[in-house]
């Protein structure tokens, strides 16, 4: 498990990398700043203080992130999250409903339940997939 | 960066088996419960989880011991004796309510009440004793009530919680409508009350730490600092279920004392030790 994940890593490096010099001549064309790829500096810190406030995400409440003070301690620390979700559409599915993927989960669903709005999410979801 | 993740999947799979709702009664429940957080926490005894999550934070529990020398609960347990001596207009008095006058009994609550067919704890019985004998009955979060239940406890910390299940369809009905309040998800947020206090007892969400489920009725009704007065279990019981951003119910309704039977009867064999203090 841990073995495909660090072998998946790579590869989708390298294909981002492989899309991203494909694509460019046809982005400088169409006169766009690079792809929808590298998420701004306003997205990020508007995630990030979603993840961050207690009446929002609350993220913090469970999970050690950045730097982030007082972190929870009962889900595990969000790092490296490009490498363990190369799929940005994964990561938004887990927080949208992590009862799909454990019933059980102490994690809220910000999806299903309306804790969130689907913008929230996304920026969440960016700012996450930053780490 | 996977093995905190993987060993937190074990503990759950154990959780998981642990309270199963399976072939068991409540006395094999009491035991798994008992032994998930004996393994989960060897080096506590079970006698400590009387003490919340001062069994389990030894920082806290300085802080705590400290405030423990000048009992913020105290004034409530003078009140509450003054009440509870005071007779009814009748010239009856709540000892005549309760077995052996009433001292030493909290251990007993809450208790199947064969004739009603229902739960019955300790403020529900001070209520039914005034009504019964001519007076109105206090309000649920009436400091007269909180203070006559600390009272009750007071004089009888030390001796261990005996809740009965009686041989009856109807108590055991009430047995299992706690047990399956206290592990089903609730609420905006999605939580089971076991999500917090068994699953990830120990662990913190955001700056607090949370206790064990194991020995939360003990000490109750308990000061809370936070709120500077003295509460019930089920003022605790609203509390949380409000946080979980779910509709609360009210004081002394069924579900909490079906609720609280169920917990108190898996801390059966510790010791009360209200009132107590909490931050
Ligand atoms: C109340 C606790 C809690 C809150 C709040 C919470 N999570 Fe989680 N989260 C967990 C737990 C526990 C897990 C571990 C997996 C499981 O049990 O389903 C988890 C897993 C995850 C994972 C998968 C991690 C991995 O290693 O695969 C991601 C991503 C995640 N959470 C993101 C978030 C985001 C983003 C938020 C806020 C919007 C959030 N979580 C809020 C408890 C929480
Ligand atoms: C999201 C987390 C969470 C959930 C879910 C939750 N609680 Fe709590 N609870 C806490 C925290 C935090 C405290 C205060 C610290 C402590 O003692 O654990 C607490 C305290 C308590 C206490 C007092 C403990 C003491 O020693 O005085 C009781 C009793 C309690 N909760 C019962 C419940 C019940 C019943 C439910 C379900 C309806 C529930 N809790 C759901 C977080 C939670």
């Amino acid at each position: 498990m841990i073995r495909k994940v660090a072998l998946r890593m790579p590869i989708a490096l390298t294909l981002r990398t492989a899309l991203t010099i494909l694509l460019l001549p046809a982005a400088i064309a169409a006169g766009n700043a690079v792809q929808a790829d590298p998420v701004s500096k306003e997205r990020l810190a508007a995630g990030k203080k979603l993840a961050m406030t207690r009446s929002k995400g609350n993220c913090l409440a469970c999970h050690a992130i950045d730097d982030g003070e007082l972190p929870g301690s009962t889900g595990p620390p969000l790092m490296y999250m490009q490498q363990r979700y190369p799929e940005r559409s994964e990561l938004r599915a887990q927080v949208w409903d992590a009862t799909v993927r454990n019933p059980d989960t102490m994690m809220p669903p910000f999806g299903r339940h309306l804790i969130l709005s689907e913008d929230e999410i996304d920026l969440i979801v960016d700012y996450i997939h930053s780490l | 960066m996977l093995r905190p993740a993987i060993r937190r999947f074990l503990l759950l799979c154990l959780a998981t088996i642990l309270s199963m709702p399976a072939l068991a009664g409540p006395e094999e429940d009491r035991e798994a419960f008992r032994a998930y957080f004996s393994q989960r926490f060897p080096d506590v005894p079970l006698d400590e989880y009387v003490n919340g999550i001062y069994a389990l934070d030894p920082k806290a529990r300085e802080q705590w011991l400290d405030i423990e020398q000048f009992p913020p609960y105290e004034f409530a347990v003078e009140q509450g004796e003054v009440l509870f001596r005071q007779a009814f207009a009748n010239g009856n008095g709540y000892a005549d309510c309760f077995d052996n006058g009433g001292v030493g009994v909290r251990q007993h609550y809450p208790r199947f009440d064969p004739a009603l067919g229902e739960v019955v704890t300790l403020e529900l019985a001070l209520n039914r004793c005034r009504t019964r004998n001519g007076e109105s009955a206090y309000a649920w979060d009436s400091d007269e009530l909180v203070a006559l239940s600390a009272y009750m406890a007071w004089t009888s910390r030390g001796n261990p919680i005996d809740v009965e299940i009686p041989d009856d369809p109807r108590a055991l009905a009430a047995y299992e409508a706690g047990k399956r309040f206290y592990y089903s998800k609730r609420g905006q947020l999605n939580f089971a009350c076991s999500d917090c206090h068994v699953t990830s007892a120990g662990s913190y969400v955001r700056a607090d730490h949370l206790s064990a489920s194991l020995g939360h009725p003990s000490h109750f009704p308990v000061y809370r600092s936070k709120l500077g007065k003295v509460i019930s279990l089920h003022s605790r019981f609203y509390g949380c279920v409000r946080d979980v951003r779910a509709r609360p119910f009210e004081e002394q309704s069924e579900e909490y004392r079906n609720l609280e039977y169920f917990l108190t009867y898996m801390s059966n064999g510790l010791v009360v030790n209200g009132p107590g203090a909490r931050k």
